[in-house]
């Protein structure tokens, strides 16, 4: 019998390969949208373990609030990327330092 | 009309001629402009002539109020007139030399695209040296004698694309400044000490703080009127070009010959004498004071004539002139003549403006040519001109019977019976001053108007001509060409001029200095009794033919004859001879060529500490401690820090995100460390 604590572990896990996603990757911008979204289904993950674990509903009911907010804001990042990709002809994290002080 | 009305108008009339020629002068013609102004001036002399025959026909004078201007702290500051004898009399000289000068002004200015504007400044000259002469308060005093000093500014630098009178303009505003420190510090201890600035209160309190005492420095207490008294006169040494402050004046001949006759020789010049004259209640307190007066004066009438004898340039001869004869009154203030020095100051004006004027009407005849050297023989071309020069020189030597002389002897008479201990050395420079006069006059005259022809020589021109003038003047008369007699405008102001110059003397001796003409404005302490031996002895004499016909056996006539007989020798006769002693004397030559090196001690002495020090509080004050270190230092500071700063702005998203959630889980470890030993 799986227990509270595999499905936080498994949401931990999902967390921490995110964030790596996010700063190690020194590549592909899309790489990091895909990291933020892994993030957020790691934390949907804890939403519903918590939900099934607590015979609480609400919980269930915020996380399909999360996965439309996480598809808008994909749809917004891509188009963002798409706009900076013909701008810079690039999408390489490492050329994109124009922020630098 | 009451006389409150026409003592308003006096001054007033003139400034209004100045704003209309002044602020209207693009709009109105040349013709309007000159009117407007000699209307105002005309006005104001008939009205000061009238109120000054008011007065001597036993007429009460006027002491008044006409306007506070301001309260401070209980001390009032009126704007008000004191009109008696002795400032009717200036203003009547006063409006009558300024009236000449303005009629002069048509003729000798007609070219000059400056012509309202010049119109509009004597005029505010006029109006500003009615204030000072008719002010019965030191506050207007000092109103009157910074506006003269500031007109006298701008009239020097009237041509003010030349640099020579820039430079000139500004020496002589900054030489002014320093006699009006004193004059004002004056007027501080004489507001500190009597509590009032009102001349009738001042002087009514006078004699009670005779004794007074007043600690400058610790240790030494000085008299108070002493110190007041040499205060008031380092003003008066400023204003009226007083050994050592005396350095302004022969370069204010810069500007045009008219304001050298109205300001620096007839009026503005002698706003000094007339004011210690006015001040005789506090003078006579001070002998100290006295002798310090004599010992400027004589100087002064001695040393500032030797120059006049080295000058070529006509106009800077008449400055030293006027530098002399100023000196001369400045003694006779010292010995306590102050109706003398007074007297000497009317008679003075009348016959400096005429030769500063005749002086300008050569210059006009010779097309701006000022070098005596390169005139001569004018007698025949500008007869006018010539005729009242004579009469001016004449005057200015004092001759027996011509008012230079009544007025010049009674000084020297009067310094000869002062008991003051400076008096011996003023006799000595007052004699001597008298050969000196003599001497400069005629050869100046002699240089000008006789002997050979040396004008037509117009590519040699002498060293106060310009190159750069502003106008289109050309200068020096070309080969061939004829002076010629100057138009009538100018003409007629030297007629005008030279009668008050032969006859002034003769009629006011006897009411001025021996009469009670001035019984109610000058106070003489009873121990100062030079005026009164001189009246004994004028008496004696048998009165104004009298002292004339007696001049022929004494001191001064000889001096004088003396002194044009060798100018007539020296440049008529033998125009070797002054070269040669000229080669003979080098030293001294080139002592009295640089003035007595005194340009040099205030340039590269006083001026260039002054500047030495300000260059030391501008590289070090200003330079490294204000911009350097406050200023700058700040901002370097901030551009370090920033410098240190900016490289945690890498640009790179992970840098940022990885900072983020570094910082998360600083604040949840946080956070749960205070909740988490509750929970337990």
């Amino acid at each position: 019998m799986l227990s509270l604590t595999h499905y936080l572990g498994l949401g931990a896990v999902l967390f921490s390969i995110s964030v790596f996603g996010i700063f190690m990757n020194r590549k592909n911008l899309i790489v990091m949208l895909m990291a933020i979204e892994l993030m957020l289904l790691a934390v949907n993950m804890n939403f519903v373990a918590f939900s099934q674990f607590m015979g609480d509903l609400h919980g269930q009911i915020f996380v399909f609030f999360i996965l439309t907010v996480a598809a808008a804001e994909s749809a917004i990042g891509l188009a963002i990327l798409v706009v900076l990709f013909r701008n810079l002809r690039s999408v390489e994290v490492e050329q994109l330092d124009s922020l630098k002080g | 009309m009451t006389m409150q009305t026409i003592y308003l108008l006096i001054p007033l009339a003139p400034l209004l001629g100045a704003l209309i020629a002044g602020l209207f002068g693009w709009a109105i013609s040349r013709r309007a402009a000159h009117v407007v102004t000699i209307a105002g001036v005309g006005i104001s002399f008939l009205l000061s002539a009238y109120v000054l025959k008011t007065l001597l026909s036993g007429g009460d004078s006027f002491n008044g109020s006409v306007y506070t201007w301001l309260t401070v702290a209980g001390l009032e500051f009126n704007v008000g007139f004191l009109v008696d004898r002795l400032s009717a009399m200036m203003m009547c000289v006063v409006t009558f030399v300024s009236l000449m000068v303005h009629v002069y002004t048509i003729g000798y200015m007609h070219e000059d695209p400056g012509y309202a504007r010049f119109f509009s400044y004597i005029s505010l000259f006029t109006f500003s040296m009615l204030m000072l002469v008719m002010s019965n308060n030191f506050v207007q005093l000092f109103f009157g004698w910074e506006a003269v000093g500031l007109v006298s500014y701008l009239l020097i630098g009237f041509w003010f694309k030349r640099p020579t009178a820039i430079f000139a303009n500004m020496k002589a505003f900054l030489i002014n400044r320093v006699g009006d420190f004193g004059f004002l510090l004056g007027i501080g201890l004489v507001l500190a000490h009597f509590g009032s600035l009102d001349y009738a209160e001042v002087f009514k309190a006078a004699p009670s703080v005779q004794e007074a005492t007043i600690t400058l420095f610790p240790g030494h207490a000085w008299s108070l009127m002493t110190v007041t008294c040499v205060l008031l006169f380092i003003g008066a040494m400023g204003k009226s070009a007083q050994f050592p402050l005396h350095v302004w004046l022969p370069d204010s001949m810069e500007g045009p010959t008219p304001i050298s006759a109205l300001i620096h020789a007839a009026t503005m010049v002698t706003a000094g004498i007339f004011m210690v004259a006015r001040m005789s209640p506090l003078f006579e307190l001070s002998d100290a004071a006295l002798n310090f007066i004599l010992v400027i004066g004589s100087i002064t009438a001695l040393f500032m004539g030797l120059l006049g004898i080295i000058q070529n340039d006509i106009k800077r001869v008449v400055a030293y002139s006027t530098l002399s004869q100023l000196g001369y009154m400045t003694v006779a203030l010292g010995a306590s003549a102050y109706q003398a020095g007074v007297f000497h100051l009317m008679t003075h004006a009348f016959f400096k403006a005429l030769l500063f004027l005749a002086a300008g009407s050569v210059i006009m005849g010779l097309h701006h040519d000022q070098d005596i050297r390169n005139m001569g023989g004018l007698r025949k071309y500008m007869p006018i001109t010539w005729i009242t020069s004579l009469i001016g020189s004449l005057a200015l030597i004092g001759t027996p019977f011509l008012s230079g002389f009544y007025s010049k002897d009674s000084i020297i008479e009067a310094v000869h019976f002062s008991k003051l201990p400076a008096a011996g050395f003023a006799y000595f420079a007052v004699m001597a001053g008298v050969f000196v006069t003599a001497f400069y006059s005629f050869r100046m005259y002699f240089l000008v108007f006789h002997g050979k022809e040396r004008f037509g020589k117009a590519s040699h021109h002498g060293d106060h001509t310009d190159e750069e003038e502003a106008t289109d003047h050309h200068h020096g008369l070309t080969p061939g060409q004829k002076p010629h007699e100057s138009p009538w405008v100018i003409t007629l102001p030297l007629v005008l001029l030279a009668i008050p110059s032969v006859i002034i003397g003769a009629v006011e001796i006897e009411p001025m200095l021996f009469g009670d003409f001035f019984s109610d404005a000058i106070l003489i302490s009873g121990n100062h009794e030079a005026m009164a031996k001189l009246g004994e002895v004028f008496r004696l004499h048998g009165g104004v033919t009298g002292m004339g016909t007696h001049a022929f056996i004494t001191l001064p006539f000889w001096l004088a004859l003396a002194g044009v007989a060798l100018a007539w020798f020296f440049y008529l006769k033998r125009p070797d001879i002054p070269s040669a002693i000229r080669k003979a004397a080098g030293p001294l030559y080139s002592l009295m060529e640089n003035k007595y090196y005194m340009d040099h001690l205030y340039i590269n002495g006083f001026a260039a500490a002054g500047r030495g020090i300000g260059v030391i509080f501008w590289k070090l004050g200003d330079t490294i401690l204000i911009d350097g270190l406050l200023v700058n230092g700040s901002a370097k500071v901030v551009e370090f820090g920033a410098g240190l700063v900016r490289r945690i702005q890498t640009g790179y998203l992970y840098h940022y995100a990885f900072a983020m959630i570094v910082g998360a889980i600083i604040l949840l470890s946080w956070w749960l460390g205070g909740i988490l030993p509750a929970l337990r």
